[in-house]
């Protein structure tokens, strides 16, 4: 039971369908959707967090480590993502970015102080807590935005072409380590891309849509 | 989420309920009936007294001609301006000058301006003795002239920048760059591309303001009556005596007065509308005669000259009443007074302490609601997906165009009849009816372009939709939100008429205070409250252009705007 599932899934605009999808992904596991623009990839994954524009209709189960979580609020389904931009928040620290997602369980200043230290030394960048964010290179920004989506301990992981913006060397580079992070956590991840190296490179199986 | 479902329509009320409740309240007395002072039965006496009133003719031509006047010359000058120096850098640096401008309250300017202008102001006494050979001031009647000429002057530099402001806010849209490089491609100058291919949708977008300008260029009261001919006035000065004269039965003749007002600002923008027409079809007819060139050189210089004509009075005209509130002896012809002192300022400063303190009050509660409220709609248009329509833009306008004469006696009119005392917070109440739209307009568009994004990150993150509000939203749009509370703030502290008739006279307010000195004459005491009144809107400006810069020093993210 435990992993992402999408039962019977289907999203329409105005009655006109956009996507349907059957989908079953594993802890540690990879599903790749491609397909071209406006075929409804980022709205799929909206739908699937949560935040479906009201212009949509969606019908269908999303299933969580066994949960229905289709009528929870955003907030409290635990699934995380990461954009083609980092959107980092800019009034916020690193540090406070990487804090603004670690639970409330985390007590005590120091204690969190030290979980994100720690999260920042995991991606190479123990020190960076104090820096804005907007003077990190892209690679640097990558890293911060997924160790902040991941201090939040999410249960699954959704990729709206998260490396699509980087150049070539820095893109194999940071999508191994998103991809080493998720499994490394157990995390079922839905990654959409139009890019079929990303899919690849994710080596699970590859859904068309459009 | 209850409470913020709620927020636009309670937006809605507190925006249009004064304003409907001021027009029944001005009708019915128009009508004759009005309990309190005996008027129980329908009744035509009040409209028969006011076609009596021998100045009525004239006032109603200075009200229509000086609206229209003030209206085309400024929407010329503005149009003349963008077209020829569109993306240049006197653009720019107009541009930065334009949140001060705007700031400097309608009755300031038009003070500056009479001194500017007036026969022993600035220019008289620059040019004298020696080009005009006056050793005194000429016996010439500029300021107050019967045609309204100072008048038509004095709104034309507070509404210039306002329009700019506006085209430059709509520009963007039109994609200007685009199409100006096809315009010119095809061998158009900057000007005639730009009339021809710009600027009819410019137009489309900045509509609602010219129309408000409109409105409110007829109908204003505080610079009709610093810079207005006295005898007859324009029709809302005179209605405004008829309110504040001790016999009562004059306010049937006044919500009469009112009334044609309003049906004067109805028909003038019935008027402007069938001139859009007509324009539009002849423009169409000249576009698509395709003349390359006309007159562009002319036309780019007119309209820097003009613009600059325009900014310069203000300018000029501050540093006017800064010069007369610290001079001491000052005759005429010299240019610069004798001495400098400090004794206006000790002698009426004191004095301005009581108003200046309820001015802050009055425009910081009332920036604070606006605020509140604005916030509110837009975080309900984002929660609940609400897509606002072209017609709540126009429920947003529709203060600014029903003429401020035409419904505060009602609401006077109400209190009387309900024996309520109205003071400092139903003044607050009349501000909030002005500032809402303006603290709207000005936040709507940076608040909607921001990237929903990441609302989606935080939720992802756990943060409920508060919690995104507060911690996200709010701080990264900390600097368009305390822009748009300065705007509300300015637009308090200049507004005279809502503290004029629904403090009943009783609520003082640097405005209040100095259109009251107009008559007199005192340059001195003159300049120094109403040097004290932009101080105040100006300051809003200030710390919202200082705050964000401090909070956010080491945030580079943020200081791209
Ligand atoms: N908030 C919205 N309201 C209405 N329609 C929308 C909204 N967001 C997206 N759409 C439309 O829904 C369709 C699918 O959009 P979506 O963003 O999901 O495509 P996509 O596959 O992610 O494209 P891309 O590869 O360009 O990111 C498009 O036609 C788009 O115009
Ligand atoms: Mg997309």
């Amino acid at each position: 039971m435990a992993g992402l599932r999408l039962e019977g899934l289907r999203i329409t605009r105005a009655g006109v369908p956009l996507v349907a999808l059957e989908a079953d992904i594993a802890p540690g596991e990879v599903l790749s959707v491609m397909g071209p623009s406006g075929s409804g990839k980022s709205t799929l994954l909206s739908a699937i967090m949560g935040t479906l524009a009201p212009s949509f209709a969606m019908t269908g189960r999303v299933r969580l480590d066994g949960c229905e979580i289709t009528r929870q609020p955003p907030e409290a389904r635990r699934v995380g993502i990461l954009y083609q931009e980092e959107l980092l928040f800019p009034h916020l620290s690193v540090g406070g970015n990487l804090a603004f997602g670690l639970p409330r369980a985390v007590r005590g200043r120091s204690a969190r102080a030290a979980r994100v230290a720690a999260a920042l030394a995991e991606v190479g960048l123990a020190g960076f807590a104090d820096r804005d964010p907007a003077t990190l290179s892209g690679g640097q920004k990558a890293r911060v935005a997924l160790m902040r989506m991941l201090l939040a301990e999410p249960r699954a992981l959704l990729l709206d072409e998260p490396f699509s913006r980087l150049d070539a060397g820095l893109r194999v580079q940071v999508r191994e380590m998103v991809f080493a992070r998720a499994r490394a956590r157990g995390l079922p991840v839905l990654l959409v891309t139009h890019d079929a190296a990303d899919a690849a490179a994710a080596g699970g199986c590859v859904v068309e849509l459009g | 989420m209850r409470p913020l479902r709620g927020a636009p329509l309670l937006t809605l009320l507190v925006l249009l309920g004064p304003v409907t409740a001021g027009l029944v309240g001005t009708l019915a007395p128009a009508l004759g009936v009005f309990p309190a002072l005996g008027g129980t039965r329908p009744s035509l006496a009040p409209m028969t007294a006011l076609a009596a009133w021998p100045g009525l003719p004239g006032a109603v031509m200075l009200s229509v001609g000086v609206g229209l006047a003030a209206t085309a010359i400024s929407l010329v000058i503005v149009v003349l301006f963008v077209a020829g120096w569109q993306g240049t850098r006197a653009m720019a640096g107009l541009e930065q000058a334009l949140a001060p401008l705007l700031s400097v309250p309608h009755a300031a300017a038009a003070f500056g301006l009479a001194f500017l202008i007036a026969p022993s102001g600035w220019i008289a006494r620059a040019l004298s003795p020696w080009a005009t050979g006056w050793e005194r001031p000429p016996d010439l009647l500029i300021v107050q002239d019967p045609l309204g000429l100072a008048m038509v002057a004095g709104l034309v530099v507070k509404e210039v920048p306002f329009l700019l402001l506006m085209t430059l806010a709509a520009l963007p849209q039109v994609r200007p760059a685009q199409r100006m490089g096809v315009a010119r491609a095809l061998g158009y100058g900057p000007v005639t591309g730009w009339l021809k291919a710009v600027f009819p949708c410019v137009y489309a977008q900045i509509r609602l303001p010219v129309y408000a300008v409109l409105a409110y260029s007829m109908s204003v009261v505080d610079v009709a009556i610093i810079l207005g001919p006295g005898t007859p006035p324009p029709l809302s000065v005179q209605v405004v005596r008829w309110m504040a004269d001790p016999d009562l039965t004059l306010r049937f003749q006044a919500a009469a007065g009112a009334v044609l007002q309003l049906a004067l600002v109805i028909g003038a923008l019935g008027l402007w509308r069938l001139g859009e027409v007509v324009l539009g079809r002849l423009g169409r007819v000249w576009a698509e005669a395709g003349a390359r060139r006309q007159g562009d050189g002319v036309l780019r210089l007119a309209g820097l000259g003009l613009a600059m004509l325009a900014t310069g009075a203000v300018i000029a005209g501050l540093a006017g009443l800064g010069l007369w509130s610290v001079a001491g002896l000052w005759p005429f012809p010299e240019a610069w007074p004798e001495a400098i002192s400090a004794r206006s300022w000790l002698r009426h400063g004191p004095g301005l302490l009581a108003p200046g303190l309820e001015t802050l009050w009055i425009a910081g509660a009332a920036t604070a609601l606006a605020l509140a409220l604005v916030l509110a709609c837009l975080e309900a248009e984002h929660r609940f997906g609400l897509v606002p329509g072209a017609r709540s833009l126009w429920l947003l306008y529709l203060p600014l165009l029903v003429p401020q004469v035409a419904f505060l006696p009602g609401l006077q009119a109400f209190a009387l009849m309900a024996g309520v005392d109205m003071g400092r917070g139903a003044v607050i109440l009349g501000h909030l009816v002005f500032v809402l739209p303006y603290v709207f307009l000005s936040l709507a568009a940076p608040w909607r372009a921001w990237d929903a994004r990441h609302a989606s990150v935080a939720a992802a993150l756990g943060a409920g939709p508060g919690r995104v509000f507060r911690q996200v939203r709010l701080p990264m749009l900390l600097a368009p939100v305390l822009s748009a509370a300065a705007v509300g703030f300015a637009v308090s502290v200049g507004q005279y008429l809502p503290t004029l008739l629904i403090g009943g006279g009783r609520v003082q307010t640097l405005t209040t205070e100095a259109v009251a000195l107009a008559a007199g004459g005192d340059r001195r005491a003159i300049a120094v409250t109403a040097l004290a009144q932009t101080l105040v809107g100006m300051a809003g400006f200030a710390l919202a252009l200082a705050a964000p810069r401090i909070l956010w020093a080491n945030r580079r993210g943020l200081r791209a705007g």
